[in-house]
């Protein structure tokens, strides 16, 4: 099992020759991950590490029907069209690893993949690794190793920090995913945990979560109403971040009195997830409480 | 970006939104003009891109030209919040009968555009939400579907002012074509004001652009180059250099790729009872260049008093960064303690590079910012 991204999988790579398209294409091939097929306007016909080249996603998907799923390194100009294509195309989930896209091409391109029941990760995020499986994504594989924790983060670094605290306590990860640091994304923190509680390898779920937005509000409240059966512990960074200031993300900003480190850990403890102090304390306390 | 009332206030008008009758003056002579052009009591407004400008001092009513001369001469010296006037909105006194509060904002949850409106305006949304949440009425727009009749129709009469219902549907329409046009993360006017005459005039003007929008706006981008309202200078020279930057109160410069691990990295310093003085996010990949840069802004900060610089290596490569670093020792020779964490890609080869330049390193980010936060205050004592 794993959710989102497993031994089915097989990627479109938009953006594919591009410099980061490229590198990350041949970082996902030597993991192991299905790449089919990339594209980039202008340049079908080329190869990249051997993956075919189309000038349209429809080319691509006529060719190999298999394709079902997109990441795309589309520059941010033209991230939102690269998107629509892969929509069109049916393609499910589409990993968006641009940074900087506009938010009015987000907000357009998020409403229209919901409407189409198809699953938007990010924009600017790692994507999602499901180790021993697949990764559809720019996350450094070594970290990670196969076990029984779902990891779903806003943050890339931070992510693969905490991943690798649970990969040296033993614990193992069935899937991570990295949703964005942006204030419009696809995923969100409730749909990726609804997903967890269905999947069988995943015994227990890490919240990583920043400032900004009430994301992580809304999960407390969603897990105070309707209750999980998983345990779910969490870390928000950003607690000495001042208001009105963004903090790299564009998602990570203290605006219009919403949005404070001390809402969301507030919030989670109110609704009985542990929220770690330190980032390292994460394995602990997840040991701990799979363990009880 | 934050636009400046001025700027707004012509965007609203162009979008057949009323506006008070105004001009911009540069210097005290030209205020003194526009006020005599407007024949009556005026409002002189600082162009300043802060909020709080009215308890801070900076708009003030006059009653004649002579007034307007003496009071723009004392702004026009003024610094508020830190930031000089450099330009006056000399305006009409409206005579108003009601405030009211509209703005388009994006809802990050709901992932939809949304319309706040308010019977009562003037005071800041954030404190009326607080104190009056049902005084505020929520409209969420679909970017896919726009505004609907029936969406507007709720506005206003939530505002109050069906009588006014043609005024205020323009005024509405125009919000969401301001913010499609210019790609808006919001439009607001607190307050909209009602007159004695019987007119709805957006007495105040806001607009913000998304920064990342601004390359289909290219008249505004040039401007959010050269100044960049509230940023201070350290601010803007490590944005010159494309690092995501932020200045703060403290005195260890925190250095980290990615912001999740910066803003961990921030935390962990105030933990363990030190200040961060500032938020540096080398991004995704750094050469060593790129790190060398880095490191040269926290030494050369006054402020900064001792270096964390913690690094897991993604696509960022661990002997990059123990290259810059040593690049930045050599080149800035300003003695500050630097204490660093690396971790990852090429581990071996950069700790290796650091070990015969004679720097040490640690290997938990825990471990790191503790000993910084007492080397730093071994060095303030």
């Amino acid at each position: 099992m794993a959710i989102l991204v497993d031994e089915s999988t097989r990627v479109l790579v938009q953006g594919i020759t591009g410099s980061e398209g490229r590198f990350h294409t041949k970082v996902m091939l030597d993991y192991g991950t299905k790449v089919v097929a990339g594209v980039t306007p202008g340049k079908g016909g080329e190869k990249v590490y051997g993956v075919p080249v189309y000038n349209f996603v429809e080319e691509a998907v006529e060719e190999h029907p298999e394709i079902n799923s997109s990441i795309v390194f589309v520059p941010a100009k033209f991230a939102a069209d690269a998107v629509f294509e892969a929509i069109e195309a049916k393609l499910n989930p589409i990993v968006v690893i641009t940074e900087h896209i506009p938010v009015s091409d987000s907000l357009e391109f998020v409403n229209y993949a919901r409407m189409k029941g198809i699953k938007i990760i990010g924009p600017n995020c790692p994507g999602a690794i499901s180790p021993g499986k697949t990764k559809v994504g720019i996350l450094p594989a070594k970290l990670f190793t196969k076990g029984g924790v779902g990891i779903v983060s806003r943050s890339g670094t931070l992510t693969y920090e905490i991943a690798d605290a649970i990969t040296k306590a033993k614990l193992g990860q069935s899937t991570c995913v990295g949703i964005g640091g942006d204030p419009i994304i696809g995923l969100d923190f409730i749909e990726v945990i609804k997903m967890f509680e269905k999947d069988p390898e995943t015994k227990g779920v890490v919240i990583i979560g920043e400032i900004g937005g009430d994301m992580e509000e809304k999960l407390a409240e969603y897990i105070t109403k309707k209750g999980v059966t998983k345990p779910v512990v969490a870390y928000i960074a950003g607690r000495t971040a001042p208001p009105g200031k963004r903090m790299g993300h564009a998602g990570a900003i203290v605006a219009m009195g919403k949005g404070s480190a001390e809402s969301k850990l507030e919030a989670l403890k109110e609704a009985g997830v542990p929220v770690a102090e330190i980032p390292s304390q994460i394995a602990e306390l997840m040991k701990r409480t799979l363990t009880q | 970006m934050k636009l400046h009332e001025f700027e707004a206030k012509k965007i609203f008008s162009e979008h057949g939104i009323p506006v008070p009758n105004g001009k911009v003056a540069s210097n005290p002579e030209e205020t003194e003009e526009i006020a005599r052009e407007i024949g009556k009591p005026v409002m002189l407004k600082s162009q300043v891109l802060v909020a709080g400008r009215g308890k801070a001092g900076g708009i003030i009513k006059v009653k004649n030209p002579e007034g307007a001369y003496t009071t723009a001469k004392k702004l026009f010296g003024m610094k508020i919040k830190g930031l000089q006037v450099k330009k006056l909105l000399v305006e009409e006194e409206l005579k108003i009968t009601k405030e009211l509060y509209l703005s388009l904002t994006v809802d990050r949850s709901a992932r939809k555009y949304v319309f706040l409106a308010s019977s009562e305006g003037g005071m800041e949304i954030e404190k009326l939400a607080a104190e009056k949440p049902e005084k505020i009425v929520k409209v969420a727009i679909n970017p896919l579907v726009g505004i609907k009749e029936f969406q507007v129709r709720k506005i206003i009469q939530r505002m109050g002012l069906q009588e006014y219902f043609k005024q205020v549907r323009g005024i509405i329409k125009a919000f969401k074509e301001i913010a499609s046009r210019y790609d808006c993360e919001l439009v607001e006017s607190n307050p909209l004001v009602l007159t004695e005459e019987r007119e709805i005039v957006a007495a105040d003007a806001r607009i913000i652009i998304d920064d990342n929008s601004l390359f289909r706006h290219q008249q505004f981008q040039r401007r959010f180059e050269e100044e960049r309202g509230e940023m201070t200078q350290l601010e803007l020279t490590a944005l010159k250099e494309g690092f995501s930057y932020v200045d703060l109160e403290g005195s260890v410069g925190v250095i980290a790729n990615g912001a999740g691990l910066t803003m961990a990295s921030m935390d962990l310093v105030a933990k363990f009872g030190g200040k961060p003085a500032n938020f540096l996010d080398i991004g995704g990949g750094a050469s060593a260049e790129r790190v060398r840069k880095a490191v040269e802004i926290q030494l050369r900060n006054p402020k900064v008093r001792g270096v964390l610089v913690n690094i897991l290596g993604g696509i960022t490569r661990c002997d990059e960064v123990a290259k810059g670093l040593i690049e930045a020792l050599e080149e800035v020779k300003i003695q500050k303690p630097i204490i660093i964490r690396m971790q990852g890609t090429r581990e071996e080869e950069g700790r290796k590079i650091l070990k015969e330049a004679g720097i040490s390193y640690l290997d938990t980010m825990e471990e790191a910012a503790k000993k910084i936060v007492e080397v730093v205050k071994g060095v303030s004592d």
